[in-house]
């Protein structure tokens, strides 16, 4: 009868307890943001990972703390570099404004006879962007020194990265309500306009027809694997860190289906637009070349002006190759290839710097369009520094690193504040040079790498038994037959031979990069350069540093369970 | 006749119309424009208002439209004014030139003649310095109002927690972590943990 009654008494204290619920809300420990609304969550997710590398297509890369700190640091040293981008982004952005572009035209020179030769030797929008918006030096141990309109965009872009993550959530999920919803609006916008662009047509049939022979070669599916992976963002942290602040039971199966699907729906309809404003600059581009060829060939032998036209051009051109085959060496004709100026586009810097302003240019309103561009490329980068930010902050609120009486406003302030100071190396005049390191290297490798563990580290360490009951327990229901495989064989699998791949093609040859060097005798193409010793090492620094933080964190856990022990057997 | 004369000289000018581009007929009443604009412009150039529109001489025409001219000096018993005066006197009113045949220095060529390029109109400001001045205090008002308002709401919600702390200092009898006024002192509270547990007792 007296352990009965003892046990309705702990019953009883339980039952109490149970009424603390009635005691406001301020005096709990727990005060976690939560996100306004489920949209929100979804918006974030999305923004973070459609980003730039949906645009330009483009490779560029378990809640243990090991993987914690690691995906910190990748989150770290990618938005380094990544709003090194936007600040390109946003010189351009002001750049824009002005009637005519300014590089639509090459600058004339001292005494006003022709051009800067630099710009006449490559096109007017290549000098724009090596030498007015980079001013690159020749080599990546040339530093040279800040370039001060750079510094002053770069100190814009991390204030607005400020502002908007001022508050973590609280504020980012208000932003993305714009830069998640805004490149939407502008890619279609683009899609109107560029269907009705001539020359159009010919893009997309040259992006959606299958070359089979290119099918074959591995390289290519290595690159599209790795261009999904790091599509979706995945191990920077980002991704753990939003989907943290949702309530538990959340149906977490269903909202990665849709942020995967919507994701690659982005990449396929943003390929659209582009595809049709490249088809309408190659098609520009092969009639620019064929006209001039006409005018040489109509002043060499003089004919009627409207005699030949593009589409008998080379009608004219074999019959009067017969005729008079010397004139027609004599004239150093370029061949027009219509393939040719369509193959000629390039990703990521390169395509929405050199060849989509290119492109605008020609449109008529150009200034309109190029506002509306880098307005959408800026909002694309902007909702994935987002993710990058919270990766960063969410570890070192959740490490306890900083104590809790440090409002949240002054550390996302520090965190910016260094991450300004830090990325002043990428306005140096070698700076684009740094980028494209950070960003083979940090931005790729290490990913795959923690992710590699995640994966295993759930299924096999933790248990996918665990793990599927937790799921069930969020979503109502067992993880099913797919995801059972994906977790256990498929994913990982995939995961080491893509690692296996990057490295050996990696270590194939000497890493090398390409300098943008005037003084080179076959510029503009670029001089290939191999990377200097020391700049290797920072290379291996780079992807080595974040990926030892897992292995390092588990041995201290080992280590302070044995000693913890120990203590316990020496009591 | 003329041109026969001047053919081998180096006294005459190319010029080359590109016919796509022209908006209307060339005819003779163009040429007659044309010779006009070179007379203007060896006007301008000498500041002296001797050269007539017959000193202007076109031959060599083409359907393209391309001809040859001469530009003769009635002062000095019909000799030609040297290529580099007429040259330079072009040069200085192709703009003029250009606009009255409305075609650019693409589509009306003297060959010969590069054309100067016109400087692009440079401000004394560069336009992008002040759109970045535009964002700049927009980025500063924003952080302001952020900073601020983030500030007042932690005034408010510690003096709020200060006010609730008051009430939690007065002396409020708490029975196993709860306080008193919350639980209802009733007389005679029926616990319903004991009430539903009487057939748990073995009977004697």
């Amino acid at each position: 009868f007296v352990k009965q009654q003892d046990k309705r008494i702990s019953h009883f204290v339980r039952m109490s307890n149970a009424q603390s619920l009635d005691i406001p809300e301020v005096l709990k420990e727990d005060d976690r943001p939560k996100w306004d609304n489920k949209f929100q969550y979804i918006l974030s997710c999305v923004g973070f990972a459609v980003g730039l590398g949906n645009v330009w297509r483009f490779p560029y890369l378990c809640q243990i703390y090991g993987g914690g700190i690691g995906s910190l640091m990748v989150s770290f040293i990618v938005s380094l570099y990544y709003n090194t981008i936007l600040t390109w982004v946003m010189w351009y952005f002001l750049n824009s404004f002005q009637e005519p572009l300014p590089w639509s035209a090459c600058p004339l020179n001292g005494n006003r006879t022709g051009h800067i030769e630099e710009c006449h030797e490559s096109t007017a929008v290549n000098y724009f962007w090596y030498r007015r918006a980079l001013n690159i030096s020749s080599d990546i141990t040339d530093s040279g020194n800040l370039q001060w309109w750079l510094v002053l965009c770069l100190a814009i872009c991390w204030s607005i990265v400020y502002i908007c993550t001022i508050r973590g959530i609280e504020s980012t999920g208000k932003a993305i309500y714009v830069t998640a919803i805004f490149p939407y609006l502008v890619l279609t916008i683009f899609l109107i306009r560029g269907l009705t662009l001539p020359g159009a047509t010919e893009g997309l049939v040259y992006l959606f027809t299958p070359n089979l022979n290119i099918l074959k070669n591995p390289r290519v599916w290595l690159d599209a694997a790795t261009q999904i992976f790091f599509s979706l963002s995945l191990a920077f942290g980002g991704l753990i860190a939003f989907s943290s602040y949702n309530s538990p039971k959340n149906d977490c199966e269903k909202d990665a289906v849709t942020i995967a699907i919507v994701n690659s729906m982005t990449s396929l309809y943003a390929s659209i637009p582009i595809f049709s404003i490249l088809g309408f600059k190659g098609t520009t581009g092969y009639w620019d070349c064929l006209d001039r060829n006409i005018i040489s060939i109509i002043n060499e032998f003089d004919l009627q002006d409207q005699s030949i036209m593009r589409d008998n051009y080379t009608i004219w051109l074999e019959f009067l190759n017969t005729t008079h085959p010397k004139k027609i060496t004599s004239l150093k004709l370029r061949s027009c290839d219509l393939q040719e100026f369509l193959e000629q586009s390039a990703s990521g810097t390169g395509l929405a710097f050199i060849v989509f302003t290119e492109a605008i240019i020609l449109m008529p309103g150009s200034q309109g369009w190029a506002v509306l561009f880098f307005v959408m490329l800026f909002s694309l980068g902007l909702s994935s520094m987002f993710g990058n930010i919270e990766g960063i902050l969410t570890p070192l609120l959740e490490l306890r690193v900083v104590s809790k009486s440090v409002p949240k406003e002054v550390l996302s302030g520090a965190i910016c504040l260094v991450s300004f100071v830090t990325a002043l190396c990428f306005t140096l005049r070698s700076g684009s040079y740094w980028l494209e390191v950070f960003d083979s290297y940090a931005g790729s490798l290490p990913l795959l790498i923690i992710a590699f563990f995640e994966v295993t580290g759930v299924v096999y360490v933790y248990g996918i038994k665990r793990f599927s009951d937790d799921v069930k327990w969020m979503t109502g229901r067992q993880p099913n037959f797919y995801w059972q495989v994906s977790w256990r064989i498929i994913s990982p699998l995939l995961m080491l031979t893509v690692f296996v791949a990057f490295v050996t093609l990696q270590t194939q040859k000497q890493p090398s990069y390409g300098a943008w060097n005037p003084k080179y005798k076959d510029f503009p193409m670029k001089e290939e350069k191999d990377y200097p010793a020391w700049i290797l090492a920072i290379c291996v620094l780079l992807v080595v540093l974040p990926c030892i933080f897992i292995p390092m964190v588990a041995f201290y856990h080992l280590i302070k369970r044995v000693l913890g022990r120990g203590k316990k057997e020496g009591t | 006749m003329f041109c026969l004369l001047y053919f081998l000289t180096i006294l005459v000018l190319e010029l080359l119309i590109f016919y796509l581009s022209l908006q209307y007929a060339w005819d003779a009443s163009e040429e007659y424009l044309f010779k006009a604009m070179v007379a203007f412009a060896m006007r301008r150039y000498s500041n002296k208002e001797t050269t007539q529109i017959s000193n202007v001489l076109l031959c060599n025409m083409t359907e393209r439209v391309s001809f040859w001219f001469v530009v003769t000096d009635s002062a000095k018993n019909v000799t030609t004014v040297p290529g580099s005066e007429v040259e330079a006197a072009i040069r200085m009113n192709r703009n003029r030139i250009n606009s009255a045949f409305l075609l650019t220095d693409n589509t009306l060529q003297f060959l010969k003649i590069s054309s100067t390029l016109s400087p692009p109109i440079e401000s004394s400001v560069p336009v992008w310095l002040i759109v970045f001045s535009v964002v700049l205090c927009l980025v500063v008002a924003g952080i302001l109002f952020l900073v601020v308002s983030g500030i007042r709401q932690r005034k408010k919600e510690s003096a709020e927690t200060g006010d609730l702390e008051d009430k939690c200092d007065t002396p409020v009898t708490t029975e196993n972590g709860i306080p008193c006024d919350i639980l209802d002192l009733k007389a005679g509270q029926i616990n319903g943990v004991y009430a539903a547990d009487d057939e748990r007792f073995t009977p004697l």
